[in-house]
């Protein structure tokens, strides 16, 4: 094999690269998800705290082209049966009072830095 | 078989130019409900409406100029700019949705200068929710799109501040922010969002209170100068002023045909 040493040492130093990840992080504690604020004045979310977990996103972005686009302002949970108008600041942000303690946690925690609050006004967190 | 290839290719020539021509015949037969619609106007878009909302065929503004004193042009503006959070930015990149602007302004085509000493010298200015809509035809994401209604609504999410709408709008109506508008907000009202850098903004007619069942901001601290209502309805307060009275809208010749009437 021609030029051996130097294969091999490429191959050593694009190993460690690819591992850097991995050995970086060993000892350090594993990812737990942040603690939320939760609502005081309700119980139960629009839809089940599984769904919203994990499509709570997708829903805003649902609610907002209804909304604008379509003029549909009701919203009929699947969960509980009830009908509740699609907004952010009125709806979501009149039970999860504190956008820091609740929107920013995991946000900030899994380094996504969604714009929703370039434009909307968080109701409670505009007098710092 | 000679005669039937030549038949076949016959037959198919006439298919493959018939399909060729349909999207053009599509083009020119679509748009929506109204006939008046299809290549030379553009599209609506269908509005659902809620149980409490005010619903109309076609929103339409009559304002009497008459009855615009200071005092109520004042409010009206400010009261708009404030529930909207609409900034004020001293200089030329100022945001505006409704504002005082003299008469030979607001009517180029044929206002003279000899009018009765006791007229209105300014009227309000405002997005004129144009039948015919020059902004929605030319926005290329259709951040602007007209409603069955006939309010020409701007969805400030897919605005990417190209500003052909503002070239396209003969009448001024649209405001751009070339920087973040909150530095120059004093309050925001919650209730509805503020704009960012890069976005084109104007008068909506309210559309987030017309669903809710409320009258337009402006028309409500109008203290009568300013009248909103449906258009295709004959009974409406905004058809017996026009029918009363003598109006004029801005720039008619355009061909924009513009929903707010100005009665002088």
């Amino acid at each position: 094999m021609y030029d051996k040493n130097k294969i091999l040492t490429g191959l050593a130093v694009f190993v460690v690269f690819m591992t850097y990840p991995f050995w970086n992080n060993i000892g350090s504690a594993a990812y737990k998800a942040p603690e939320v604020e939760k609502p005081k004045i309700a119980k139960d979310c629009v839809e089940s705290v599984a769904y919203m977990r994990t499509e709570h996103m997708q829903m805003l972005n649902e609610w907002r082209d209804e909304v604008v686009r379509d003029g549909v302002h009701e919203y009929h949970s699947k969960a509980n049966h009830k009908v509740y108008m699609k907004s952010l600041t009125k709806t979501c942000m009149n039970c999860h009072e504190n956008k820091d303690q609740f929107c920013d946690k995991c946000h900030a925690t899994v380094s996504v830095n969604p714009y929703c609050w370039d434009c909307h006004v968080d109701p409670k967190g505009e007098k710092k | 078989m000679n005669t039937m290839r030549r038949n076949f290719l016959k037959v198919a020539a006439v298919a493959a130019l018939g399909w060729g021509v349909r999207p053009a015949s599509k083009l020119f037969a679509s748009g929506g409900a109204e006939p008046s619609e299809g290549v030379l106007f553009a599209s609506r878009h269908t509005v659902h409406a809620g149980p409490n909302a005010l619903k109309a065929r076609r929103w339409a503004m009559v304002i009497d100029t008459t009855k615009l004193t200071k005092e109520v042009v004042e409010k009206v503006v400010q009261t708009c700019h404030a529930i909207h959070n609409v900034p004020s930015i001293p200089g030329n990149q100022n945001i505006k949705w409704i504002w005082e602007t003299r008469m030979d302004h607001l009517f180029l085509e044929d206002f003279n200068e000899y009018q009765p000493a006791d007229s209105a010298q300014t009227a309000l200015a405002l997005c004129n929710h144009c039948d015919n809509p020059p902004c929605v035809r030319v926005c290329p994401t259709k951040a602007t799109f007209q409603r069955e209604d006939g309010i020409v609504m701007m969805d400030f999410h897919r605005c990417i501040g190209c500003r052909y709408c503002m070239a396209g709008c003969p009448y001024g109506s649209r405001s751009f922010n070339f920087m973040d508008p909150r530095k120059h907000l004093a309050q925001t009202n919650a209730d509805f969002p503020t704009r960012t850098k890069g976005v084109v903004e104007k008068c909506e007619f309210c559309a987030e209170r017309l669903a809710e069942g409320k009258l337009p901001a402006c028309v409500e601290v109008s203290e009568g100068a300013m009248v909103f209502g449906d258009l295709a309805d004959p009974e409406s307060e905004v058809r017996k002023l026009l029918a009363e009275r003598f109006s004029i809208r801005r720039s008619p010749t355009l061909g924009t045909k513009p929903c707010v009437y100005y009665l002088v």
